[in-house]
C-alpha cells in the first residue's frame, strides 16, 4: 500500500482552481521534488497533504486514513506527517530547546528530561548540537532552517513535507541546509519536496513531478524528466530556472 | 451650614479614593476575565463564535457607559425584582463594558502575530487551544501590556461615573465636599490632582513598558 496516495484531488480558492484533479502515490521511502512555476500548485499539494488547507473534491489518504475526512483527528495525523516552511515559523519566545520539545511535552506527553535528550539528538542530527539554548533571532536564517528540520524530526515522522525551505536563503546558507535534506534522505525518510534547487533535485530525488496550471504535467526519474523534457511548458520553465 | 475646607476634607478625599481604586480593580478583574473569552471567540477558527463575540462588543461599545450604570441599577430591581446595590451595579456595569474594550485590545494583539505561528504549531500538531496558550498567547503579551495599561487608566478616571447611582468614590466624595465647603475650585483642584496621582505613575510605567518590550525579545 502506498504511503500517501491523492486520487483527483481538486482544490479551489473561490473561482481559482489551484489543483485540478491531481492523482499521486506515494511509497515509502520514495522522495519526491515537485518543481514547477509558482502558483502551480505544488506548495498547496503538500498543504493539503497534511490537512492545513481543506480540498473541494477527491480524496487524500496517508497510511490508508483519509486525511479530508471530518472524523480524521488531524492532530494524529499531524504527529506523522511533518511540514517544513519557506519561512521556518520557529516561535520567537522560546529557545531553540523549547522549540524542538514543545510539541513532544505538549502533543506526546514526553517528560521534559526525555524531551531534552530528543531535542539534543535531533539537533545533532542537523549539526547544530551546541544551539540548544540559543533563541531563534540570534540563528542565521540557515541555522533557523535546520532547527525548523530538527523540530519536525523529533515528533519522529513517517513523512517529511518541504515547503521551498530554501527559498528564503542565500546560495551559501541554501548549501548548508540541502545538506541536512540530503542527510534526513539518505536515513530513508520518505519526503516530498517543492523546491527550486534542480541539481539537489537530480540528485536527490527519485521522481521528479513537474506542476503546470494545477496539474501534474510530467513525473519520471529526476535525471530522466530533467533531460529530456516532453512538453513545451516544462521546456519553457528549465529554460526559465536553469540560465 | 457652610463651612471651611480643611486638611480633613482631604483625608475625607483620599478615603474615598480608596472606592475608586476598589471598583476599578473589580472592573479590571471582571473586564479581564470577559476579555478573554471575548478575545478567544473573535480570534476562534469557528465563524458562530466570532461572530458572538463580534456582537457582543459592537452592543456594548455601541451604548454609553452611563446607560448601561442606568440600566443595571434602576433596571434589574424592574425586571428582576432584587434591589441592588450601587457597588454590584457599578461592578457588573464596570465588568461587561472593560470585557468589551479590553476584548477588542486583545484581539488585535492576538491577531498581530503572524498566521504563519499558529500555522507552525498546527503543523506540529498542537490544537487550537495548545496553539494560543503555548505559542500566540506568550508573544501577544508583550503587545498587549502597554495598550491594557492604557485602558486601566481610562478606567481610573471612567470609574467617576459611578456617581450618578449613587456610589461614593473620589468624584461624588468632591461633590458632597462642595456642596458642605461651597469651595468648588479648592475641592475638584485637589480631586483632580489624586487622579493625576494616580493615572500619571502608570502612563509612565506603559511608555517604559512599550519601550522595552519593543526591543526585548
Amino acid at each position: 500500500m502506498s504511503l500517501v496516495e491523492l486520487n483527483a484531488v481538486v482544490k479551489r480558492y473561490g473561482a481559482n482552481t489551484v489543483l485540478d484533479r491531481v492523482s499521486l502515490a506515494v511509497e515509502p521511502g520514495e522522495i519526491i521534488a515537485v518543481i514547477g512555476r509558482s502558483g502551480s500548485g505544488k506548495s498547496t499539494m503538500l498543504r493539503c497533504i497534511n490537512g492545513l488547507e481543506p480540498i473541494q473534491e477527491g480524496r487524500i489518504t496517508f497510511d490508508g486514513q483519509v486525511v479530508n475526512d471530518p472524523a480524521t483527528d488531524l492532530r494524529k495525523l499531524r504527529q506523522r506527517v511533518g511540514i517544513v516552511f519557506q519561512s521556518y515559523n520557529l516561535f520567537p519566545h522560546l529557545s531553540v530547546e523549547k522549540n524542538i520539545t514543545l510539541a513532544p511535552r505538549v502533543v506526546k506527553g514526553i517528560a521534559p528530561a526525555a524531551a531534552r535528550e530528543i531535542a539534543q539528538r535531533v539537533l545533532a542530527r542537523v549539526g547544530l548540537a551546541e544551539k540548544i539554548d540559543a533563541y531563534p533571532d540570534q540563528l542565521s536564517g540557515g541555522q533557523q532552517q535546520r532547527v525548523a528540520i530538527a523540530r519536525s524530526l523529533a515528533m519522529q515522522p513517517q513523512l517529511m513535507l518541504f515547503d521551498e525551505i530554501t527559498s528564503a536563503l542565500d546560495p551559501e546558507l541554501t548549501g548548508e541546509v540541502l545538506k541536512v535534506l540530503e542527510q534526513v534522505a539518505g536515513e530513508g525518510m520518505t519526503m516530498m519536496l517543492v523546491t527550486h534547487e534542480m541539481g539537489f533535485a537530480r540528485r536527490v530525488a527519485t521522481r521528479l513531478i513537474f506542476m503546470h496550471e494545477g496539474k501534474i504535467w510530467e513525473e519520471g526519474r529526476a535525471s530522466d524528466v530533467l533531460a529530456k523534457p516532453r512538453t513545451p511548458e516544462l521546456v519553457t520553465f528549465l529554460d526559465a530556472v536553469l540560465h | 451650614m457652610i463651612r471651611e475646607f480643611a486638611l480633613i476634607d482631604v483625608y475625607y478625599l483620599l478615603l474615598a479614593t480608596r472606592w475608586t481604586i476598589g471598583l476599578t480593580a473589580l472592573a479590571f478583574v471582571g473586564g479581564g476575565i470577559v476579555g478573554v473569552l471575548i478575545a478567544t471567540l473573535r480570534v476562534s477558527p469557528f465563524a458562530p463564535l466570532r461572530v458572538i463575540g463580534a456582537g457582543y462588543v459592537n452592543i456594548i461599545q455601541g451604548i454609553p457607559l452611563l446607560a448601561w450604570l442606568f440600566v443595571f441599577f434602576f433596571g434589574i430591581p424592574i425586571v428582576a425584582g432584587v434591589q441592588v446595590s450601587p457597588w454590584i451595579a457599578a461592578t457588573v456595569a464596570f465588568s461587561i463594558y472593560a470585557g468589551a474594550f479590553l476584548g477588542e485590545i486583545w484581539r488585535g494583539c492576538l491577531q498581530s502575530i503572524p498566521r504563519q505561528q499558529w500555522e507552525g504549531g498546527a503543523a506540529l500538531g498542537l490544537s487550537f487551544a495548545e496553539q494560543l496558550r503555548h505559542i500566540i498567547v506568550p508573544q501577544a503579551v508583550r503587545v498587549a501590556i502597554p495598550p491594557t495599561v492604557g485602558f486601566l487608566v481610562q478606567l481610573i478616571k471612567n470609574t467617576s461615573l459611578g456617581a450618578v447611582i449613587g456610589f461614593i468614590e473620589l468624584t461624588r466624595e468632591g461633590q458632597l465636599t462642595n456642596a458642605a465647603t461651597y469651595r468648588p475650585f479648592t475641592v475638584f483642584i485637589v480631586v483632580a490632582a489624586i487622579y493625576f496621582a494616580m493615572c500619571f505613575p502608570l502612563t509612565q510605567w506603559s511608555r517604559r513598558l512599550e519601550r522595552t518590550l519593543h526591543v526585548a525579545r
